[in-house]
């Protein structure tokens, strides 16, 4: 009988236990906390300002610790990919990648949350706590090569989410956004377990590598295939908000924290992107012809509905939140070419897009004070007078998510259109560099309102310490990658799912 | 008949003995006090004291949620029982985790009031 639980099934499973372990550690700790900052004297002990570095910078470090053991274990192992769990948990370059964006995303925002949270006067314990497990869940999406595996990580993320959506308690746009959010991500989460009871029926396994042989084997034409692959997609088409299936998207990012909006356009996205690609380039794979087609139309219409509908907007967040479903759809024709130019494309554009959507988010961040929100354009006027830092920062972001050189984001699009002409999709090459100058128009909207506009107010911005950090560092990467992208070209190349 | 069915038929004998027993032997110990609220129908029988739309507090709903915990854990408990054999200290081990696991829950659910009715 094989063991239940190996050396190896460990080292796989670390860095989730890791994020578990401090996630649950903050919960508990936060409600002592007072106690035990009393026992130290502390001058304040109703502060919670400790727990950051003490819980949740450790607890990064520690899972990234775990990361970089497995990489080294699989570089040392010359092995394409480690198994562990009978094949439920799989570490490959892929993994990796998509780990390490999410660590990234959650260290960013953890950092750059304490001041939001004191103004909002909202719990830091649970916020904390809820990142760290929402991450935990992200990591068996990436990991995971079993449907039960997959699916309880997409639900653990999903739960946090929900619930850090409507965080702000007093707050009627963030209840309202969670609750469209709960209700919208049940009902695709619906989709997904019924396409996978099929996909289970076909493989009579659920794991990934079985379901695959089964799909494999059957005709083209069959519509058991047909019903499996259509309704798993719609599943995870809703998670990655592409249209017609993002309705959601807007009201969840305008109603949420704004911290909240920023790991969940960059983290959930990427981890939703990281199932779907394990589920399309693996059981998926096979039938390539059937969905290929379909999801094209889909790009096309994820980019149409995302570009124009964002042009008419006046809040940043939700202005943010359809750009977010434009770059959905860019990232979908990387898939929809299918070469490994293409999916490195994808991972080249999910890691450019975490700088520099993440980069966006804290700027208005930056914006929240007393009883100003800061999420609506005219926030931004003036803003390079009252602060030229902060104001030069969004340009480098705005440019970016427009897909301009010297960015980053101009490489992203450049692989994905790269991967489209070597594929002979020149319609689509064609489509998606116009919509590229629709985008132009309304991140240049934004631009002209922080240059050009008068601003009511005169007092520069006053973002706490992390937040600087993490918004210079988002520029300087955004930046790095568009002028020097070997190094971040070829870890993408490491990421690619064969 | 199957051997295997024996086993089946006591339990079914015990199962309908028991209650009958249990029903008989109580009418002749407990004390015997009727009173008009006494007699009232009971729990699921109730008589219509007024309309079921009403509104709850949000309590009922959070107590649902930890009973739902605690449900779920029962069942997870239940394979592990039944495998225990097989198991061996692995699943010992593996069952404290998920214990702790929820233990945890339950400690910041109390610690913040979940289970105060005022």
């Amino acid at each position: 009988m094989t063991p239940f639980y190996t050396a190896t099934d460990h080292l796989v499973l670390l860095p989730a236990i890791m994020l578990a372990f401090f996630g649950c550690a903050i919960l508990l700790l936060d409600h002592w906390a007072p106690d035990i900052m009393a026992l130290f004297r502390a001058a304040n002990p109703k502060d919670r300002k400790w727990l950051l570095p003490v819980f949740v910078l450790p607890g990064i470090a520690f899972t990234a610790y775990t990361l970089w053991r497995q990489q080294s274990y699989l570089a040392a192992s010359g092995a394409t990919d480690i198994q562990a769990f009978q094949g439920s948990l799989v570490i490959d370059g892929f993994s990796l990648f998509f780990n390490w964006i999410f660590l990234i995303a959650s260290l960013i925002v953890a950092i750059v949350s304490y001041r939001y949270l004191d103004i909002e006067g909202e719990h830091h314990g649970e916020y904390y706590g809820l990142i760290l497990l929402a991450n935990s869940g992200m990591f068996f999406l990436a990991a995971g090569s079993d449907l039960v595996t997959l699916f309880i990580g997409l639900e653990l993320m999903a739960l946090c989410f929900y619930v850090m959506v409507g965080f702000l308690r007093g707050d009627r746009r963030s209840n309202e956004a969670a609750m469209k959010y709960l209700i919208l991500g049940a009902f695709s989460s619906g989709f997904l377990l019924y396409g996978f009871s099929i996909l289970y029926g076909i493989g009579g396994s659920t794991k990934l590598a079985a379901i695959s042989e089964a799909m494999a084997a059957r005709e083209l034409d069959d519509p058991v295939l047909w019903l499996a692959l259509i309704t798993t997609a719609v599943g995870l088409l809703f998670k990655i908000s592409a249209a017609p299936f993002h309705m959601w998207a807007p009201d969840a990012y305008e109603g949420a924290p704004t911290t909240v909006t920023a790991y969940l356009s960059v983290a959930s996205k990427a981890a939703s992107f990281a199932f779907l690609l394990r589920i399309f380039l693996g059981p998926f794979a096979a039938s390539r012809e059937v969905w290929e087609p379909i999801l094209a139309a889909i790009a096309v219409l994820t980019m149409t509905v995302g570009n124009f509908a964002a042009i008419s907007q006046t809040n940043v967040k939700r202005l943010l939140a359809y750009s977010s479903i434009s770059h959905a759809g860019y990232m979908l024709l990387g898939l929809v070419a299918g070469n490994e130019t293409g999916l490195q494309g994808i991972s080249v554009y999910i890691l450019v897009y975490t700088f520099m959507n993440l980069g966006a988010f804290l700027v208005i961040v930056a914006l929240r004070r007393g009883n100003l929100i800061g999420d609506e354009i005219e926030d931004l006027a003036g803003l390079m007078r009252r602060s030229p830092g902060m104001a030069m920062l969004m340009l480098v972001f705005l440019v970016s998510l427009a897909g301009i050189p010297p960015t980053a984001g101009f490489l992203g699009k450049f692989y994905i259109f790269l991967a489209l002409i070597e594929t002979g999709h020149y319609v689509l090459a064609v489509i998606a560099t116009l919509y590229v100058a629709v985008a132009i128009y309304y991140y240049f909207r934004m631009v002209r309102t922080m240059f050009l506009d008068p601003s009511a107010e005169q007092e520069p911005l006053a973002g706490s310490f992390g937040l600087r950090l993490a918004g210079v560092s988002a520029g300087v990467l955004t930046l790095a990658i568009g002028d020097y992208p070997e190094p971040f070209l070829r870890l993408a190349q490491t990421s690619i799912l064969r | 008949m199957p051997e295997g069915y024996v086993p089946l038929f006591i339990f079914l004998a015990v199962a309908i003995l028991f209650p009958v027993v249990a029903l008989i032997l109580a009418k002749y110990i407990r004390p015997d006090v009727p009173s008009r609220v006494k007699l009232e129908a009971y729990e699921c029988g109730i008589q219509t004291a007024s309309d079921s739309r009403a509104r709850y507090t949000v309590r009922f709903y959070i107590i649902a949620i930890l009973f739902v915990i605690f449900d779920v854990e029962a069942i997870f408990l239940l394979p592990w029982a039944v495998r225990y054999q097989v198991l061996g200290w692995f699943g010992v081990a593996e069952v404290a985790v998920f214990l702790v696991v929820l233990a945890v829950g339950y400690v910041w659910a109390y610690k913040k009031g979940a289970l105060e009715w005022i």
